[in-house]
């Protein structure tokens, strides 16, 4: 990827001797290879609705949802040291606030994603302060009690469908923006072209997603927020303010997190209680995939997405034994691969396609 | 009356919820290890004790004595197989073991039990009742349950205030490398701690099987309500987690009493509630 | 006569870094040894790896011929080597008596120190015993730390600068008990910054510098010069 250089000037007489001036570097040749190849996946998974059948599609945006989810998660928990297991409540708000968007306000579901990010941010704001004030390891409980305090109160709202929830009609969901564009340009049903475009939405945010966190880890802010987990007290007496930091984190992280939830419930046009704030669905699955691919990696939830896409495929239909193996998995690979299928590769082989670490090297 | 039985009900519901939190708080306090399977290995020991009445056929206070024994090994192998391996300073590794192992025991349980609701059969007693006053009478079984809470706390307190074990405990969660200097072996102390807290737990599960009926999916729910009453309480004090449950239960019965659908919610509102005005709790240890 | 605690070519290492170059050190029963030295000459890191807390090649300590180099400090405590750590660290969960009780864990070794064996020695103590240890004074809480260690009855004390951070005063009062704690058989080992109370209080001593003994012998034997050139390394 890029270089981002620092020189650390020599002085006169020393430059004009050639002699090398230092640079601070992130980047390396093979990352440079992985942005070009990252790039052209990207262009043909956006080409790839020409082809694929919806089935594809679907499970696409099952892969691209649930890539996003594991980032998020993964910068939050990982690298900002909340381990939340409330996500659920992000997703579960973010799609009850597109739900309130369609029915009640009548807003065009295009337009009601960001705004269905913007509730959930609003939310996570004022739960925040609250929720920080548990220690460490309590504020993971403390996430989850948030997420079903919110899905108890989500099944209150008899205008959407209560504890039973409900489920749009296709009808209202035909006049959608760029739904007639997508059915002209590849000739679709309107149901198979809703899927298309929340495709290209879904990829669009997990694109979005990955690389805003990228550049949030090699930004001064991620720099702090790496130096507060491994030693808040530390970090504080050099002058970070990691409350600060850690809050506008959680924030982000939910607005983001609230847009996939109203993303996977457009896709699915019907919403309830216990489905959208699911912690099973939402946060069990996300973990799994963070840790079996490589925690505070860019690429673990990548691998990990992908394994567990080839999971689901064959094992699904075992229901509760698909979770029991799941689940004894990510505690086996706790405890003998803790940095997970991708970080064992990258300490073996010394590869980072996404590097976050600095080092200084000789500039010509 | 009814706003009176509404309050005694609250008060024996809140016994149950002290008995989740008794084994969540007891690790937490010595080794700084949240265990987010609290509740599904509640659910175990409830399953355990289940199986041993009905299948084994034996009655339940042999059940009860050999789910104590079984949960208490099997804590103490968790810890010195599992858990150990993953306490360090870094909360993220335990956090995720003691997540998957919640997975994994509840839909093991699904995968075992199936989803129908069960119930402990305690005979007579749990349908029988006494009467306090004339026109209030509670459930006895409710009423042991309160019984069952405040015998524990009063047993765990013994242990720890009066005991060697206890003074290791206490020794070991101020300073575990000066207390391996007072001979005291970290691990062990550490797996019989764990061991303990599934013990209690399995007596929580007793309880609350006889009360309520139970099936796989609620685990989840009980390590909440543990925790609750653990940060209603205080954090730090057995008596506090004890005055935690009543407070939760007190506010889940109170919110039930209003409507039906608030029950749970007003407990989780109430922790919110507390959590902003008293972050400490309503009855936190004297020490900081 | 074999010493009772016999430490040879000890090398010892906090993860990469040596700490501890060769050491040979012996103590005979019922002596008293200290060891002296600037500061981060080692005498601490040598006092951790005695008692186990940092772990070494197994025969480079042996305690009555046995070797201990790389045992758990619970185990080694059980066998009778019992330290008194460097700033007291006392269980501040714990009242004073209950601070001297958790000494005597193991439960193996039951004389001569039991609680009313170190009342005698710290009456203080005894009116105290209910309180907490965080409203002891500091020469107290020393005493604390000294009680607690001598309930497990060891055979040898390892004393990390117990005069650290306390009034002249104070300390006198706690060397005067040496004798006592000696009577009963233990040998003790003295890690001071303070040479000349160490000194006064040794049959022999030990200097070291950088990880490495750079001299040892009897106290009178050595003069003033001979000390300061091995402690500052002149």
């Amino acid at each position: 990827m890029s270089v981002e250089s620092i020189p650390i000037p020599a002085s006169r007489e020393d430059r004009s001797l050639e002699v090398p001036v230092w640079q601070m570097r992130v980047g390396t040749r093979l990352s440079r290879i992985a942005a070009v190849i990252g790039v052209v996946v990207v262009l043909a998974l956006a080409a790839l609705p020409a082809i694929a059948s919806r089935n594809l599609i679907q499970d696409l945006i099952f892969v691209l949802t649930m890539l996003t989810l594991a980032q998020l998660w993964n910068a939050l928990a990982g690298w900002g040291g909340l381990v939340s297991v409330g996500q659920q409540a992000f997703v579960g708000l973010g799609a009850y606030a597109l739900f309130a968007g369609i029915v009640m306000l009548g807003l065009d579901p295009v337009v009601a994603i960001p705004l269905a990010g913007l509730f959930a941010a609003l939310i996570a704001a004022v739960l925040g302060p609250l929720l920080f004030r548990l220690e460490g390891p309590y504020f993971a409980i403390g996430s989850w009690v948030a997420a079903e305090a919110l899905r108890l109160i989500c099944a209150q709202f008899k205008s959407l469908g209560g504890g039973t929830g409900m489920s749009i009609s296709p009808g209202e969901l035909s006049q959608m923006v760029g739904l007639k564009t997508v059915q002209a340009l590849l000739g679709l049903r309107p149901a198979a072209a809703r899927d298309v475009l929340v495709y290209w939405l879904a990829l669009a945010l997990a694109v979005l997603v990955t690389l805003g966190i990228y550049a949030f880890m090699r930004s001064r802010m991620g720099l702090a927020l790496a130096a507060s987990r491994d030693n808040a007290a530390a970090a504080r007496s050099v002058g970070v303010r990691t409350a600060r930091i850690r809050h506008a984190l959680w924030i982000a992280v939910a607005f983001a997190t609230g847009m996939v939830g109203a993303m996977v419930y457009l896709q699915k046009a019907r919403i309830s209680p216990d489905a959208a704030f699911s912690v099973t669905d939402w946060t069990a699955y996300v973990i799994f995939i963070v840790v079996i691919g490589g925690v505070r990696t860019i690429e673990g939830p990548m691998v990990g997405v992908l394994l567990l896409w080839g999971l689901v495929t064959y094992l699904a239909q075992y229901g509760s034994l698909y979770l029991v193996v799941l689940g004894s998995l990510a505690i086996l690979i706790m405890l003998f691969m803790p940095k997970g299928v991708w970080g064992e590769v990258a300490r073996r082989r010394h590869v980072q396609l996404f590097p976050t670490q600095r080092w200084l090297a000789r500039s010509r | 009356m009814s706003g009176f039985d509404t309050i005694i009900e609250g008060v024996l519901l809140g016994g149950v919820y002290a008995l989740f939190a008794l084994g969540l708080s007891l690790i937490f306090g010595i080794m700084r290890l949240v265990n987010l399977a609290h509740g599904d290995l509640i659910l175990l020991a409830a399953y355990l004790v289940f199986s041993a009445t009905t299948v084994l056929g034996v009655p339940l206070a042999v059940a009860t004595l050999l789910v104590v024994a079984t949960m208490f090994v099997l804590g103490f192998v968790l810890q010195r197989l599992v858990l150990e391996r993953v306490l360090g300073d870094d909360i993220l590794p335990p956090l995720l073991v003691t997540f998957g192992l919640s997975i994994v025991i509840q839909n093991g349980l699904l995968l075992g039990y199936g989803a129908d609701s069960r119930r402990l059969q305690a005979g007579a007693f749990e349908s029988s009742s006494v009467t306090l006053a004339p026109g209030l009478s509670v459930g006895l079984a409710p009423l042991a349950a309160l019984v069952t809470a405040v015998a524990a706390v009063t047993l765990l307190q013994l242990i720890f205030y009066r005991t060697s074990l206890g003074r290791a405990f206490r020794a070991t969660a101020d300073s575990p490398a000066i207390a391996q200097l007072m001979g005291i072996n970290e691990r062990n102390v550490y797996a019989v701690a764990v061991g303990l807290s599934l013990a209690v737990s399995v007596i929580a599960a007793i309880v609350f099987g006889i009360r309520a009926s139970f099936d796989p999916s609620i685990g989840p729910a009980r390590l909440l309500y543990a925790f609750e009453a653990v940060i209603i309480g205080g954090l730090g004090s057995l008596w506090g987690t004890l005055a935690g449950g009543i407070v939760l239960g007190l506010a889940q019965a109170i919110g039930g009493r209003l409507n039906p659908e608030w029950q749970i919610l007003a407990g989780h509102l109430t922790f919110l509630a507390v959590l902003m005005v008293r972050p400490r709790g309503l009855f936190p240890a004297r020490r900081t | 006569m074999t010493a009772l605690l016999d430490v040879t070519a000890l090398d010892a290492f906090y993860g990469d870094f040596q700490a501890l170059f060769g050491i040979d050190f012996e103590l005979r029963e019922g002596e008293a040894v200290a060891v002296i030295g600037a500061n981060g000459a080692g005498k601490s890191t040598m006092l951790k790896s005695l008692a186990g807390l940092v772990r070494n090649r197994p025969d480079s300590i042996r305690f009555s011929g046995r070797p201990i180099g790389d045992a758990p400090a619970a185990s080694i405590v059980r066998l009778g080597l019992a330290l008194v750590p460097e700033g007291r660290q006392l269980f501040p969960s714990l009242s004073v008596e209950e601070n001297l009780l958790i000494g005597a864990y193991g439960g193996e070794r039951t004389t001569p120190w039991d609680l009313a064996a170190v009342y005698r020695m710290f009456p203080v103590l005894k009116e105290r015993r209910r309180g907490a240890v965080t409203a002891l004074s500091g020469g107290q809480q020393q005493m604390v730390a000294i009680g607690r260690a001598l309930m497990s009855n060891p055979s040898v004390l390892l004393c990390d600068e117990i005069s650290l951070g306390l009034a002249p005063i104070v300390v006198e009062d706690i060397y005067r008990m040496l004798p006592q704690i000696r009577a009963g058989g233990t040998a003790v080992v003295l890690v001071e910054q303070d040479i000349a109370r160490a000194l006064r209080a040794a049959d022999r001593f030990y200097c070291l510098q950088e990880g490495r003994v750079t001299l040892s012998g009897r106290p009178n034997d050595v003069d003033q010069e001979t000390i300061r050139a091995a402690y500052f390394g002149t």
